[in-house]
């Protein structure tokens, strides 16, 4: 499996394959689909944030002229007699039945064929609800008499869900268990005990192309054009609801503008499928920027961490409770709760550790998939705390870090060996980038510098399954089928890559086919940073497989094997004329072990290990606790990159994201009310909040189970960059914040509260 | 209530019965058929959307069409195809300055107008100019990168 690259097309830096057509505008999104006959639909939403709905009153919306029809779950269930979706818990109504769970639930949708007829009639529409008190805290979710599900409702999918099935009164949609050594004895023998709880804030992937879907009815069959990360989901979860088989249902996504886990599993999809068939033409719906923020969000968190330390700085065990805020619908919270649950306790050879990760629902927007899958806001608490010891102790940060750093062959929480993993080296390239021995400048008058570093580490999401399918027509070219769905990150280009240098053949001449369920085959998703791993080894199957038949055409043909014959020869030698195919097949599924029940040990938690950190200098205004953030290192382990410098637009634009949500971002909430969806008020960074420094690099690595020594990179830069700020912080004005985000009036107040 | 407007747009003229209250964005990628242009957003706030009018940066979004009469109107299709790139998208496609490409019309728009008035801005100049184009995917830095190379003519 450890092929070197020889043909030249690994570590190649060309630029994007559809960089043209970016650049000039005429790039594919679903945004721009057009269908002839089409509706678009405008949904209307819950103002409550819990409560039973008393009627909903569409009379004046259907009677604005230019209305095709106002639909309600009524009218769904016409069609889709359980209309109930969920990756891990079906139990998201596509739009909602006697009761609200969240602000922005959508409760109607009314079809127009112009768009702002069907929002000026959506304002119409007229609900009322007895208000439930609602819960909106992950940590009295796990005590309130207010419970958001009567009954929990597992998919069935996933084991580790199933003894969850028809449990009552609970918020919890999962909750995870570690146990490992000793934990209590650790404790009593402790030269040193540390407890800290962090806290992390709602925020939104948002897109810049919002969530789009569109349903188009045909004869006994679906066609949904979605802006989606998992068009093979999207077309099992369809066929599900509707009863029907999958070849029924087909799925076609194009370019995405942006994704980031916004735009996973079921979003608007069983929605467009219902309203198309019930309309009887094509159905399309767009949500406005502000939707998005009631679709799906990234989890608000508490962990509380607790770590006994040695005399020698060493820390023996560590106890760490996480609560997840998933809001109203799990989506696939209880998979973060448990695959971002075991590594809580962060990268450190720590003998003695217990975990206990719940996923909580309560009456906030759901929450999902977020660049990094719930690592961020572990990261966070335990870079901080590491800190605080390290502190405390009078160690220094580095040194602290290095005396407790897991190293390749020693196991990890869950008793995994760790292997591939260049924690270290991530750590010195910080410390060497930073200049960490030499004297720093601390600023002077009211501006006060400090620097902070930070590692964190992530398990990929196993098992999971990819299938590509390489087609060489009869002129000799090539067509690579996968259904990996390319949102910006290059993954049409990493894959021609990979398929080009088995074929050792240009990347520039592989066409890459978007993904569509009727043509091109099995994925399990975009996400998690799977792709270069999981499909980037079934490509590179499928490219080989394609070898041997040619081998075998030669051989056919009498054509000794080493020969230049060309393809497009062989065909005509074979058939005549130019004809013909050679079709290679490959899949990919990793080796691993599911974490027992109630230990959460297991011997092969992850196919491959992701390590990324950051380093920050910041400058703090003592006077208005404005921070600057002057310099930002993002130094990650993604073993051999495919394309160098794709990878580096991976690291600095997922740096920058995770900025966002450490320094400004946060989503308002008001008795009940979002006050800011929408990007006025909810500000992403733009250029100038840009730190006036910002340096990538990948440490010289290589990952042994992957494609060319390749693994993924699409949340790496994410893990290390809020705690190492507040570190950061903490090293210039001697301030601790624990809870994001690191806002100048937080900043303040702190500085206020410590007399400085 | 409808109104004639006849404008410039990439350089063509061109006349249409348009609704009074018709957007500009709506106008160019429904009645124009020029898909290039994008809409995030639906008030002025990510730049997706930002076209050249008589030369400079407005939203799309924010701009009725009627009011585009008798003015110079370009999109990123005005300004360079897939075959024959300006060397401002040559400078995107090569320095990566595109990853999911929904801002990159909008920003290269912006690029534009800023090099039409200041052939070689510095590096302050290009982050004040594009601070109204927002990207999620990029962090910016080689959107920064592309637009200096272009200003520096490489």
């Amino acid at each position: 499996m450890s092929a070197t690259a020889k043909a030249g097309q690994i570590g190649r830096s060309l630029p994007r394959l559809e960089g043209r057509a970016k650049v000039t505008g005429r790039a594919e999104y679903i945004h721009n689909l057009r269908l002839p006959g089409m509706v678009h639909g405008k949904i209307f939403r819950s103002a409550v944030a819990h409560g039973r709905i008393r009627r909903v009153d569409t009379a004046a919306a259907k009677a604005l002229s230019g209305v095709f029809a106002v639909v309600t779950s009524d009218d769904i269930r016409k069609v889709i007699s359980n209309p109930y979706y969920g990756p891990a818990f079906h139990d998201q109504p596509i739009l909602a039945i006697d009761k609200v769970r969240h602000v922005g639930e959508p409760v109607a949708v009314v079809l127009a064929e112009d768009p702002h007829v069907a929002e000026e009639a959506m304002r119409l529409i007229i609900a009322e609800y007895d208000e439930l008190p609602a819960v909106t805290d992950e940590v009295e979710a796990m005590t309130s008499t207010v419970i958001v599900h009567d009954a929990l409702k597992p998919a069935g999918i996933f084991p580790d869900l199933k003894h969850l099935e028809g449990r009552k009164g609970t918020n919890v949609a999962l909750d995870f268990h570690l146990r490992r050594g000793d934990v209590k004895q650790a404790f009593a023998e402790a030269t040193h005990v540390f407890e800290h709880t962090f806290r992390t804030q709602p925020v939104m992937h948002t897109p810049l192309e919002p969530m789009v879907s569109a349903a188009e009815p045909g004869d006994g069959t679906l066609t949904i054009h979605t802006a989606s990360q998992s068009p093979s989901f999207v077309r099992m979860e369809v066929a599900r609801l509707l009863g029907w088989p999958e070849n029924r249902v087909r799925v076609k996504t194009a370019f995405l503008g942006g994704g980031f886990g916004a735009k996973l599993y079921i979003k608007l999809e069983a929605l467009v499928a219902a309203l198309a068939l019930l309309a009887r033409r094509p159905v399309k719906i767009s949500l406005a920027m502000d939707e998005q923020f009631f679709t799906i969000t990234k989890h608000p968190s508490t962990f509380r961490i607790k770590s006994a330390v040695d005399k020698d700085g060493r820390v023996t065990a560590r106890e760490c409770e996480v609560w997840w805020n998933g809001g109203a619908y799990a989506d696939v919270g209880p998979r973060v709760t448990q695959k971002s649950g075991f590594t809580a306790a962060g990268p450190y050879d720590i003998d003695n550790v217990a975990i206990d990760s719940y996923a909580l629902y309560t009456n906030r927007p759901p929450a999902g998939a977020l660049r990094g899958f719930g690592i961020p806001q572990l990261v966070w608490a335990y870079e901080s705390h590491t800190d605080m010891i390290a502190r405390a102790l009078g160690i220094d940060p580095v040194e602290f870090r290095r005396r407790n750093i897991l190293r390749d062959g020693r196991p990890q929480a869950t008793g995994t060996v760790m292997k591939d993993a260049a924690i270290d080296k991530v750590l010195d390239r910080l410390v060497q980038r930073l200049g960490w021995s030499r004297p720093f400048d601390r600023g002077q008058g009211s501006v006060k510098r400090g620097r902070g570093l930070a590692v964190g580490f992530k398990a990929s999401i196993a098992p999971t399954t990819s299938v590509a399918i390489l087609n060489l027509y009869a002129d000799g070219s090539c067509g690579l089928y996968c259904s990996t769905v390319d949102m910006g990150q290059g993954s049409d280009t990493a894959m021609a890559q990979i398929a080009a240098e088995v074929l050792d053949i240009p990347a520039e001449t592989v066409r890459v086919v978007h993904p569509d369920t009727d043509v091109t085959p099995y994925d399990m998703a975009t996400l998690g940073s799977r792709s270069t791993y999981h499909m980037g080894h079934a490509v590179k199957r499928a490219a080989e497989d394609a070898r041997v038949k040619i081998d075998a055409l030669k051989a056919d043909l009498g054509v000794p094997p080493g020969s230049n014959v060309p393809l497009a020869e062989l065909f005509r030698r074979k058939y005549g004329m130019q004809a013909g195919n050679i079709v290679g097949v490959g899949s990919f599924v990793p080796s691993y072990a599911s974490p027992d029940h109630d230990t959460g040990l297991t011997p092969n938690a992850t196919p491959f290990w992701m390590v990324g950190g950051t380093g920050a200098e910041v400058e703090v205004d003592t006077e208005t606790g404005h921070v600057r953030v002057a310099r930002l290192i993002n130094v990650a382990d993604l073993g051999t990159p495919i394309n160098p410098r794709i990878v580096e637009t991976q690291l600095s634009g997922g740096a920058i994201m995770q900025l966002g949500f450490t320094m400004q971002e946060r989503m308002e909430f008001a008795d009940g009310q979002l006050l800011n969806p929408n990007l006025a008020d909810y500000k992403i960074p733009g250029m100038r909040d840009l730190p006036a420094r910002i340096e990538s690099e990948a440490v010289d690595a290589v990952e042994r189970g992957g494609p060319f020594g390749a693994k993924g990179v699409g949340e790496t830069a994410t893990f290390g960059v809020s705690p190492a700020i507040a570190n950061a912080i903490d090293a210039a004005v001697g301030v601790r914040l624990t809870e994001l985000p690191l806002t100048p009036e937080a900043v303040y107040r702190a500085l206020r509260k410590a007399g400085r | 209530m409808s109104t004639i407007l006849s404008l410039t747009l990439n350089g063509r003229p061109r006349t249409d019965l348009v609704a009074s209250n018709l957007l500009l964005v709506d106008y160019l990628r429904d009645v124009a058929g020029l898909a290039g242009t994008k809409q995030g957003c639906d008030g002025g706030e990510c730049g997706c959307c930002t076209v050249l009018i008589d030369d400079e940066p407005q939203h799309a979004c924010l701009t009725l069409a009627a009011r585009c009469g008798g003015r110079r109107v370009e999109t990123i299709e005005g300004i360079g195809t897939p075959g024959r790139l300006s060397q401002l998208q040559r400078a995107f496609h090569e320095k990566l300055g595109a990853q999911c490409g929904f801002c990159t019309p909008g920003m290269i728009m912006a690029a534009e107008a800023l090099l039409r008035r200041n052939r070689h801005p510095d590096e302050a100049a290009i982050r004040a100019a594009l601070s109204g184009n927002l990207c999620r995917c990029t962090g910016y830095v080689k959107i920064i990168e592309a637009v200096r190379t272009a200003a520096e003519g490489g």
